[in-house]
């Protein structure tokens, strides 16, 4: 039963994450903002619609989103919610999950330089590079977590993060916690790393890899990111928040509040910086794969 | 206290890393006035039970003199020189940033084969200790501006204090307080000769300072 | 009587900040040389006794140091006396570049030579590794100073690269330090003090490898305040840039007492049965610092700097003969006098050549001995010496370490020696002799200062004189010395 719980959240409350940060940063500007569920009406619209397609594309144009769609969704059923275990566990599920992440990114791009547009290539690059500087923080992370409670598969991983962890490799857990955080404004294509409100095309980085998607398409786009959104925070969410009753209502309910506390941050952080000069943004990355293998150097003491 | 003195290690560290990274000059100045704030910590927390005269006291010496009277003499001699990041440094930042983590991978291997004879305080000592040495003579060989290398000469001594204060004990209060007047003039002496460098040259870039050569 | 030693020259700085008019402070600054030596002899006479715990102590080996120390400070001070009364105040037109200039205010000046003397007292007789490094660290600020004494870019640049390259030196060294601590931890004993003495006594109980660790980062750190190639890059700057009575201190007595913090870790690393390890990396600096300076020298196109080079060679064989062991010891402690003596002789005669001629340059200066019969004299003499000839004091330190090195069966080292000598004997003569003769334009405008020629003047005898005769308490003190260093 908690197998499906951690299978079905994400799927019925990812959207609402983007609601929450959409509404923290209008908040913080001093609007009202869109109402929190903006993005169901968002997708429900784009399902509804017509896609245009153009005539340089090929079929990678459209099995970019659906593949991607389909990982994120197969990459869902691994990721536990902190001490609930995830649908299918088994040892050396984190690599899979990581490749998982990285086939969606791999049909994007190629979706996006199919569609010969230079503006989608430039942003295709800089994807690539980025998440290139981006993943050895994400697996020494996994690593540093494995080898300190011990197994090679994300349900028990997070299920040994418990206040004790904290109590023993608090520094370390600490440091993985900033390595993560950065990770995941990275992935996500979140401020200080792109800006996803820009309508620039030269500042874009993912938003203009989907430029030339429509309808249903834009709304697996919209869903898979949303998805990823919420597989990401909640690897970050289990190790912030170290709440491991064995009681599945009380353990759900912490992730979700630390989910909506991540989200509320996000927005938070999004209104106070602007988007770092792209020549900034692979030292800030290296400096997150810094953190991540200094706190794995601290638990192999 | 084990677990303070290795959160401050852990910071020391994470310091010497983003010096490595920073171009703008008035950050690493406040890098290392929050280095040498953290140094005059780790004297009190490396002792064992409350603390007595003698560390509170040097606690506090390098606290003034790290963490409040060289940043403050260099922000002013940053003000006068009215420049605001380093620019062009020797090595760019990003591959600054890697050997940065390179360095500090290196520092903890080579902690592991150094045979201690006593036990230090923290097992993350050496390899911190090193690790910011390492990181405070990269900064002085690969930055240009004069008053950059004075901040890598000033994380240098850190370090070597940081080595000092886990590893040693018994060194007299004289020989401690003599060490730390010593860099306190030297720094003194190295600020008046950046304000004469600005005055004459009207730069602090040290590397132009090339004239003399065979 | 240390304390005298030390709190003399203390004092007499202080007073000389304070002291408005000049002439005061001159009479100052020589009376207290007169008077620092003066103890320094009675020294010789009377053991004194150790003070601070043992901390302060006048072995042989720091009583050779500081006499040295003392007979150049005595010259240059009444050098400086006249070097300071002809400098113009105000404004002054640079030689080579035609720029305007100003010199430091005379005071600062002043007190940085007495307090540069203090530093130097206190390297030489501190017996705590501790406060060693202070000291020598108190020399490298207290000469900073002094070497931007004429206010130009030039001399900036020289002196930021010696603060920068000499601070990160001995920043390495109080790593030494510390290394050094561990190693006498006692494994987890009482730690043993690191007083040389004391540490000697325990030579049992350190820990090799730490020690021998600390010993490298003595070399490297101490070396670079010395001179030893590859760090020696401040030297021909700073000591072509600063004041030739500066740099006439800086290469007769400080590069000394950098190599005394050396010598003092190679007593303790004797004591613990590793001497040899730390004799292969001095003969290696040593003879890689006479192949750097050999090369530099040929060509050269400053004369300052090349007797900066020559400083650097020096101390490549004085490192050479500590490293050699046995009768070279006594060599390189000979050696270190005689060139102390002779260095700070041509260092002088060199600063009266520049305010002559009014320039550095080898090829513009020409007929010294025309123009400047005395200091022209005591020129190519010091050439001579310099380079080893007899009858001079510097060819039987230089002789008696060739000769260590055939004894010991070492002949590569011993003809790479040879070689190395010949081309700075070769560079160098073409520089000094083509400087000395020929015909200039130049006129020297008057008979020479007496207290420009006096100094130098003296140690130039002083060479010579220990060239044909040893006196017996010299002899006795570097035996001891030479002894102490195995």
């Amino acid at each position: 039963m908690e197998a499906g719980l951690t299978f079905a959240l994400p799927l019925l409350l990812a959207p609402l994450m983007l609601g929450l940060i959409n509404r923290t940063k209008a908040l913080m500007a001093g609007r009202t903002g869109q109402p929190l569920l903006q993005t169901y009406h968002d997708l429900f619209k784009l399902l509804r619609k017509g896609a245009a397609y153009s005539r340089t594309t090929t079929w990678v144009f459209r099995a970019g989103p659906t593949v991607g769609l389909a990982a994120v969704l197969v990459a869902s059923a691994l990721v536990p919610l902190g001490g609930v275990p995830a649908a299918f566990a088994f040892p050396g599920d984190l690599i899979l999950f990581a490749y998982l992440l990285g086939l969606m990114r791999f049909f994007t791009v190629l979706a996006a330089l199919d569609t010969g547009s230079s503006f989608e290539g430039m942003g295709a690059s800089r994807e690539v590079t980025f998440s290139a500087l981006a993943e050895p923080t994400l697996l020494l992370g996994f690593a540093a977590i494995a080898r300190q409670t011990g197994s090679l598969s994300l349900s028990p991983m997070y299920a040994g993060l418990g206040s004790d962890a904290w109590r023993h490799a608090g520094p370390a857990l600490a440091l993985l916690a900033g390595a993560l955080l950065i990770v995941f404004l990275a992935e996500n294509a979140r401020i200080p790393i792109d800006d996803p409100t820009t309508h620039l095309e030269l500042t874009m980085i993912h938003e203009v890899m989907v430029l030339d998607h429509s309808g249903p398409e834009l709304a697996f786009i919209l869903y898979s990111s949303a998805l990823k959104l919420w597989l990401l925070g909640s690897l970050l969410v289990g190790i912030v928040v170290p709440v491991r009753s064995g009681i599945v209502w009380i353990d759900t309910l912490a992730m979700l509040a630390g989910l909506f506390a991540l989200a509320v941050v996000t927005g938070i952080v999004e209104s106070s910086m602007a988007r770092w000069r792209l020549l900034r943004v692979p030292q800030l990355l290296v400096g997150a794969s810094a953190l991540s293998a200094l706190a794995l150097a601290l638990i192999l003491r | 206290m084990n677990l303070w003195t290795d959160s401050i290690l852990v910071l020391l560290a994470l310091a010497s890393l983003l010096l490595l990274g920073s171009s703008r000059i008035a950050g690493c100045i406040r890098i290392v006035a929050f280095q040498g704030l953290l140094l005059g910590l780790l004297t009190l927390t490396v002792q064992h039970g409350t603390p007595s005269l003698r560390p509170l006291a040097l606690a506090t010496a390098i606290i003034a003199l790290k963490g409040v009277a060289f940043p403050w003499l260099l922000a002013r001699v940053l003000r006068d020189a009215e420049v605001r990041r380093e620019v062009d440094p020797l090595v760019s930042y990003t591959v600054s940033l890697l050997i940065g983590t390179l360095a500090l991978a290196l520092s903890l291997w080579l902690s592991q084969r150094l045979p201690l004879p006593t036990k230090p305080v923290a097992s993350l000592l050496v390899p911190v200790a090193l690790f910011t040495i390492l990181a405070g003579l990269f900064v002085i060989i690969s930055r240009g501006k004069a008053l950059t290398q004075v901040l890598g000469y000033l994380v240098l001594e850190n370090g070597i204090y940081v080595f000092g204060v886990g590893l040693v004990q018994g060194t007299p209060m004289l020989v401690e307080l003599g060490v730390l007047l010593d860099v306190f003039v030297a720094v003194f002496v190295m600020g008046i000769a950046l304000f004469h460098i600005n005055r004459a040259f009207d730069h602090i870039d040290a590397d132009r300072l090339a004239v003399l050569r065979d | 009587m240390i304390l005298t030693l030390l709190l003399l020259p203390l004092l007499a700085a202080v007073a000389a900040f304070f002291l408005r008019p000049d002439m005061p402070r001159r009479i100052l600054l020589v009376l207290t040389a007169g008077a620092h030596a003066a103890v320094t002899g009675v020294t010789w006479a009377v053991q004194p006794a150790p003070t601070l715990g043992g901390w302060l102590r006048l072995d042989s080996l720091g009583q050779l140091f500081l006499s040295i120390t003392s007979a150049l400070f005595v010259a240059a001070a009444v050098y400086s006396a006249g070097y300071l009364h002809r400098e113009r105040r105000g404004a002054r037109e640079d030689f080579e570049e035609g720029l305007l200039f100003a010199n430091a205010p005379e005071p600062t000046f002043t007190t940085c030579l007495l307090l540069f003397l203090a530093a130097m007292t206190l390297v030489t007789v501190s017996h705590r590794f501790g406060l060693l490094w202070v000291a020598v660290e108190a020399t490298t600020l207290a000469s900073a100073p002094l070497i931007y004494f004429h206010r130009q870019h030039r001399s900036l640049e020289a002196t930021w690269k010696y603060l920068m390259i000499c601070s990160v030196g001995i920043a390495l060294a109080l790593l030494g330090n510390f290394f050094l601590a561990v190693a006498a931890s006692n494994h987890g004993g009482t730690p043993i003090p690191l007083v040389v003495e004391e540490l000697i006594g325990a030579a049992p109980h350190l820990h090799i490898a730490w020690l021998k660790a600390a010993f490298l980062l003595f070399l490297v750190g101490y070396g670079t305040k010395m001179g030893l190639a590859p760090l020696h890059t401040w030297l021909p700057d700073a000591h072509s840039e600063a004041p030739s009575v500066v740099s006439a201190l800086l290469s007769g007595a400080l590069l000394n007492c950098a190599f005394l913090g050396i010598l003092r870790l190679q007593q303790v690393c004797v004591a613990a049965g590793e001497a040899a390890f730390g004799q292969e990396l001095l003969v290696g600096f040593g003879l890689l610092s006479m192949a750097v300076a050999a090369v530099f020298i040929i060509g050269q196109a400053d004369y300052k700097r090349m007797l900066a080079y020559s400083s650097v060679e020096h101390m490549g064989i004085l490192t050479l003969g500590v490293g050699l062991g046995g009768a070279a010891t006594f060599g390189a402690m000979l050696h270190a006098v005689n060139h102390s003596l002779t260095k700070a002789m041509l260092f002088l005669v060199a600063g009266n050549i520049l305010a002559v001629y009014r320039s550095k340059s080898t090829s513009e200066v020409r007929g010294v001995l025309r123009v400047l019969p005395v200091s022209g004299m005591l020129w190519v003499a010091g050439f001579f010496a310099i380079t080893g000839s007899p009858p001079f004091g510097p060819f039987l330190s230089e002789f008696t370490i060739l000769k260590a090195a055939l004894d010991q069966g070492r002949h590569v080292v011993a003809i790479a020696y040879l070689v190395f000598l010949a081309m700075i004997f070769v560079g160098m003569m073409t520089i000094v002799l083509r400087m000395a003769q020929g015909v200039t334009q130049r006129e020297a405008g008057g008979p020479e200062p007496v207290l420009a020629t006096i100094p130098p003047a003296a140690l130039g005898v002083l060479v010579l004189l220990l060239g044909l005769y040893i006196p017996a308490a010299l002899q006795r003190v570097i035996e001891e010395a030479a002894r102490a260093l195995g």
